[in-house]
């Protein structure tokens, strides 16, 4: 070798440096491939078809059209061709909307205080809780949501116990109302509240708590004070944990909202069925991942700035 | 004064020795009023109705109005139903591919993306990865539907690998999380160590590597298999004609009257996640 | 048998770059006890893991026996390493980490169980070959992993401030046991530490490091007695520090005083900072010609130190060893004192 060193500088580290990413990306590319073919890439496909005619017995016509994006949100009067809001699918998305924020306050509601109450057990104890909040959340959707159907239809449970102790004297139609799909999705998606703000709260440190109260703060004071603000990006990340997955809701509202109590990804399948109309169930699909995507991005930043601060 | 007063009544004493080292009860910033109660009413609420459900499913009565004895009715009728024993084979086929599948590709990317510098498309491959956490199911499902009726059609070809790749790429962020999160918190040193005492790099992998990351591979791979079992929405519009998985065949019963055998159908989903879930937990619980 | 020649490793790029090692050089021979010595951060785990493979060099190169190595991977150099933090496999017992660097190097199944016997004997852990290693005491890894480094015989042993995480009277007696298997081993040891003490008592050479250089390399007692550098000094032992003027081969103190002292290479005559080591210092003898003025005095067992200061203002400290049942009775703070330095007390430094 020559004299001095014998390499030029940083030779060897470039090699090793472009072989180890070269091998980071062989090693990725399998599920980078599956999943561009089989989960991101259709989701480009659906642009395309979102600007093109649709076919008489579904599928589409290779014709550019505007026509899916704007009967998202107006229609074309049968008659005058006039074009008016297309109310159908303004009150779904209200419905979609306001079903979703009511889910999350429920779940805040009852998620909070248990999130607090495992965070505050005895550690040998708080595994075993946080267990069974988490057993409800991997078990089948389909199968929670058919529990609570059982629960409240007309022949369910609780309209058999009200019926027995002569509270009421026919059963109360709760099935394939707005109240069954607030109330399923509540319970399907509690432990996504659930979970963030056990977190926050486990890592929250009790002396400041203590500090407060030597302050002279009362315990809702110091709750308000000092522990709400402490664990609010816990919240917030909850909320949007909740908040997601009911915006883009299917088999919940599907199963005990019935035909006629659409939600968004009813509203979608609808274009895909009985609708005929896969232009504008393409635009419906990108509309609700755009509303998704804007919630997510709120959430990756609240979980990094949330990191970066502890 | 001669004798000055007990600070602690007789007891209070008592109590202490029982509970040696606990305080008595009294002001703790721990508990916020009301909280507890709201918490266990919420426990209830979370189990009740999978509880009444599991119950009903060994009524020997079609109604729920009345409980009319003991019976595995419905689970011998269900599993006598031929379209039952079908979807029942299909969902674990299923499963069970694409979660391998799944599980394989994730470990790799696993391995590419943890304990590294910022390499070249690190984000993006990162991202992709986990794009199928990120879209409702509901949008991926009728994209599929767009790209799969297409091909359906000019290929004329519906044999269950529509299934089985999509399924796979809906696993492979499911396999992802809890093989990555082993390798965080695997010590690099261990590999050097290896290098160090003359393993090539596949004898590391295959010594060091493989075996410590295992608890995190079992785990990706049953998360995966617990997430294909109960995907609907994806099969329910990838599916062709006859090829009906247990959740897709239940969405299909609820149309008409529920019976209970649906609910037994349910009572062994559950069984066989909770199952699964309790040895996820065991595996990713237990530290090194 | 290693020659480090012109070695430099940068970490990062652009703006973020770090410079671990500059232009180093150092050769270190055959059967060596060689330390590298410095504050953390100063390089020296770098160079470690660049002799091991670890890492590729920026620039420079890295032979071993007269063969360049710098392009070998680490699986094929015949050196090994005692990790920091032990790197013992969690999966295998003791006897299997011992084998493993054997397995890996194809040998026949009977000299690989012979092999760990031996090992296991020469760390006095039979008893624990078949435990798992996390059920082992700190000091035993530590064992475990010197044993398993040394089983395949490398031609040199790297350890990494592989006492750093045991209790003191531990430390001192793995020192011990450090030159002992050293010596009958005869493997070369480079060893790095941030522990002065630990340095001087074991190697044969120890090379200082600051800023990723190598300031000074030499034998423990040229490192402690002639530092070349005021950082090499004040890093090893206690020092004061003191304004002269070198002539020839002698300097005069700012304070007063003549004295003879070895010129080193590359001073010239004129201001020069000099090196007196505090116990080199005596206070009230008869032909002494330095007065200072008593700071304070501090009493710290087997020595105490006088805190002074010279007519120049210069703070200087002296550290006086306790006579047995000495009453210790050095004049108290404010008191005038004179101050004899022994023959070759001053160090001139190079800076």
């Amino acid at each position: 070798m020559a004299e001095t060193g014998g390499y030029l500088p940083g030779a060897l580290e470039a090699e090793a440096e472009k072989a180890d990413t070269r091998n980071r990306w062989l090693l990725s590319l399998p599920a980078v491939i599956i999943i561009i073919c089989f989960a991101a890439g259709p989701l480009l496909v659906m642009v395309l078809y979102s600007f093109l005619t649709p076919g008489d017995y579904g599928n589409v016509k290779w014709e550019f059209s505007l026509e899916g994006w704007m009967n998202t949100i107006v229609q074309r009067d049968i008659f005058d061709d006039t074009l008016m809001w297309a109310d159908a699918h303004i009150s779904i998305f209200w419905r979609s909307f306001s079903l979703s924020v009511i889910t999350t306050v429920l779940t805040l509601i009852f998620g909070l205080p248990t999130a607090w109450f495992i965070a505050t057990q005895p550690p040998g104890r708080r595994e075993l809780w946080l267990f069974l909040v988490t057993v409800p959340f991997w078990s089948n959707l389909l199968v929670r949501t058919i529990a609570i159907q059982e629960l409240i239809r007309n022949e369910g449970v609780i309209n058999l116990v009200l019926l027995k102790l002569g509270v009421i004297d026919a059963p109360i139609q709760m099935m394939f109302t707005d109240f069954a799909i607030g109330f399923g999705m509540t319970y399907v998606y509690l432990p996504l509240m659930v979970l963030p703000i056990y977190a926050a709260v486990d890592k929250l440190d009790f002396r400041l708590v203590e500090a407060a109260h030597d302050l002279y703060a009362s315990r809702w004071t110091a709750f308000r004070r000092v522990i709400l603000p402490l664990i609010k990006p816990g919240i917030i990340a909850g909320s949007i944990l909740v908040f997601i997955p009911s915006l883009g809701a299917y088999v919940t509202p599907r199963v005990l909202g019935g035909g006629k109590n659409l939600m968004f990804g009813n509203l979608i399948e609808l274009q895909f069925g009985a609708g005929r109309n896969w232009p504008l169930g393409a635009a419906l699909s990108l509309m609700l991942m755009t509303a998704v995507m804007i919630a997510l991005i709120y959430y990756v930043r609240v979980t990094s700035r949330d990191r970066a601060d502890g | 004064m001669v004798d000055t007063a007990p600070t602690t009544t007789p007891a209070e004493q008592r109590a202490a020795k029982r509970h040696p080292g606990r305080a008595p009860k009294g002001y703790s910033m721990r508990t916020l009023p009301g909280f507890s109660v709201i918490a266990l009413f919420t426990m209830i609420v979370l189990y009740a109705p999978i509880m009444i459900l599991v119950i009903y499913s060994f009524n020997e009565g079609t109604s729920l109005a009345i409980w009319e004895g003991f019976s595995l009715r419905w689970y011998r009728q269900a599993a006598a139903n031929e379209a039952v024993q079908d979807a029942a084979i299909r969902s674990l086929y299923l499963a069970f591919i694409a979660s391998s599948i799944g599980t394989v590709a994730a470990t790799m990317a696993a391995l590419a993306t943890t304990r590294t510098r910022r390499f070249p498309g690190k984000t993006m491959i990162y991202a992709l990865i986990n794009q199928p956490l990120m879209v409702p199911e509901i949008v991926t499902a009728v994209a599929l539907l767009i790209v799969f009726a297409t091909i359906k059609v000019w290929t004329g070809h519906t044999s269950m690998i529509y299934l089985i790749v999509a399924h796979t790429a809906f696993c492979i962020p499911f396999a992802y999380l809890p093989i990555r999160a082993r390798l965080e918190t695997m010590d690099m040193s261990l590999e050097t160590a290896a290098r160090d005492l003359y393993a090539s790099p596949w004898l590391t992998f295959r010594k060091v590597t493989l075996p410590l990351m295992w608890p995190g591979i079992v785990a990706g791979l049953m998360l995966a298999f617990v997430i294909s079992l109960d995907t609907v929405v994806i099969t329910e519009f990838v599916k062709s004609a006859g090829q009906e998985t247990l959740p897709t065949y239940m969405l299909g019963q609820l149309r008409r009257v529920v019976t209970p055998e649906v609910n037994a159908i349910s009572t062994v989903i559950l069984a066989a996640g909770a199952i699964l879930v309790a040895l996820f937990f065991r595996l990713t619980q237990r530290k090194g | 048998m290693i020659d480090i020649d012109n070695v430099t490793k940068v970490f990062g790029a652009g703006d973020a770059a770090f410079t671990a090692l500059s232009e180093v050089s150092v050769t270190i021979a055959e059967n060596e006890f060689f330390t590298l010595l410095g504050p953390s951060g100063c390089g020296k785990t770098t160079l470690l893991r660049l002799i091991a493979g670890f890492e590729p060099p920026t620039a420079g190169a890295i032979r071993l026996g007269g063969r360049d190595i710098t392009r070998l991977p680490p699986n094929q150099r015949p050196v090994n390493t005692v990790f920091q933090s032990y790197a013992l496999f969690p999966h295998m017992s003791v006897a299997q980490n011992i084998a493993f660097g054997l397995e890996m190097l194809g040998k026949p199944k009977a000299e690989v169980k012979s092999t760990v016997d031996d090992m296991l004997r020469l760390v006095r852990m039979e008893a624990m070959r078949d435990r798992r290693t996390s059920e082992i005491s700190g000091g035993q890894q530590q064992r475990v992993a010197l044993a398993r480094a040394l089983a395949p015989h490398p031609e040199v042993l790297l350890l990494d401030e592989p006492l750093s995480a045991l209790d003191l009277k531990l430390r001192k007696e793995m020192q011990i046991e450090l030159k002992r298997l050293q010596s009958e081993t005869g493997i070369t040891f480079v060893f790095v530490t941030h522990d002065q003490e630990e340095a001087l008592t074991m190697s044969d050479r120890v090379a200082v490091m600051s800023a990723g250089e190598i300031l000074q390399v030499g034998p423990p007692r040229d490192i402690y007695e002639r530092p070349a550098e005021r950082f090499v000094a004040n890093f090893i032992g206690e020092s004061n520090f003191l304004n002269a003027d070198l002539a020839g081969d002698s300097v005069t103190l700012a304070a007063g005083g003549t004295f003879p002292v070895r010129r080193p290479d590359g001073v010239r005559d004129g201001k020069v900072s000099v090196l007196v080591r505090p116990e080199h210092i005596t206070l009230g003898g008869a032909g002494d010609t330095l007065r200072s003025t008593i700071e304070n005095v501090v009493y710290s067992g087997e020595a105490t130190v006088a805190h002074m200061v010279l007519p120049t203002g210069e703070p200087i400290k002296a550290r006086l060893s306790n006579a047995p049942q000495g009453d210790g009775a050095l004049p108290g703070a404010g008191s005038q004192v004179t101050i004899g330095l022994a023959p070759g007390a001053i160090t001139v430094l190079r800076d």
